[in-house]
């Protein structure tokens, strides 16, 4: 069986059905046990406080953010080269997804930064490339409402993406390309000296596969109601087309 | 609740804002989902009436 049988939307619509209610319980799952064991049962930090108890939305958002953006690329990668329809409305699904979680990354960094740096927010590398992220990722929506040719849009858009790419990357290493900033290095770390501690790490790893899964699910929900938006258009303009 | 001391409103608002953004993300994808397949749903019906009607 070859990975490129997903790309028809039929075979694509089976396998997501059967793998939803999987991914959504799962979700729940890591979820629910990261942010409750997080919130209510780990100590304070000794220099951050309770504000320590950020870190189990701000950093998996953040890891979110970015990645999205690289699964996007690789999907309008796959547009582009082997004009693979369900691979394009993939990257159009996931896009709201990065926004928010985006979002979310900008605004708990913002609100944990105030008490610990003094001040919302600093043209630091790390958080100016992460601005600049938001803004492509409205920018890719709005291109794609722009064009009413659909394939013209996964075209430009998928271009788009690449050229946002470079902003994904900065985002991820902007504090260890300049070595300045407000902004640390990586909270996460295979170095046990330079990791989080692990009363910390453990709740963490369970908001990660919590974010991680609940990226899945939206994203093969999403992508189930690209392609019956894409057949009900395709519909619609036959049946115009026949009249 | 722990006590979050003096960072309490901070903390708080982190997880009210981001579990509420997370929240409407989830509610607009399954109420968009819902009202597609509704829609094809309905055209596709009466696509197949019209078929059997001819």
């Amino acid at each position: 069986m070859s990975l490129w049988e997903y790309a028809n939307p039929k075979k694509f619509m089976q396998t997501s059905a059967a793998i939803l209610p999987y991914t959504a319980g799962l979700t729940a799952i890591c979820l629910v046990v990261g942010l409750v064991w997080g919130f209510f049962f780990t100590p304070d930090d000794f220099r951050q406080g309770s504000t320590v108890k950020i870190i189990y939305l701000h950093v998996p958002s953040a890891m979110m953010a970015i990645n999205i953006w690289v699964m996007m690329l690789v999907t309008s990668l796959i547009w582009l080269i082997r004009r693979h329809h369900v691979s394009v409305l993939a990257a159009k699904a996931a896009a709201p997804i990065g926004v928010v979680m985006t979002l979310i990354a900008l605004f708990t960094g913002a609100i944990w930064g105030q008490p610990m740096w003094g001040t919302w927010w600093e043209w630091d590398p790390r958080l100016t490339s992460f601005l600049i992220l938001f803004l492509f990722y409205l920018g890719y929506i709005a291109l794609w409402s722009a064009i009413e040719n659909s394939d013209t849009a996964a075209d430009l858009t998928s271009i788009l993406c690449l050229v946002g790419s470079v902003f994904a990357v900065l985002s991820r290493y902007a504090a260890n390309f300049w070595n300045q900033g407000l902004h640390q290095g990586a909270s996460l770390s295979l170095d046990k000296e330079k990791n989080v501690a692990d009363v910390f790490y453990q709740p963490l790893l369970f908001c990660l596969a919590g974010f991680v899964l609940l990226f899945v699910t939206l994203l093969l929900l999403r992508t189930r109601t690209e392609i019956r938006t894409r057949r009900l258009l395709a519909l619609r303009l036959r049946e115009r087309q026949a009249a | 609740m722990p006590d979050l001391g003096k960072y309490a409103f901070e903390v708080s608002m982190a997880y009210v804002v981001s579990l509420s953004l997370l929240g409407v993300l989830v509610a607009v994808t399954l109420a968009k989902g819902r009202k597609v397949r509704a829609q094809l749903r309905a055209f596709e019906e009466a696509r197949k009436e019209a078929n059997e009607k001819a």
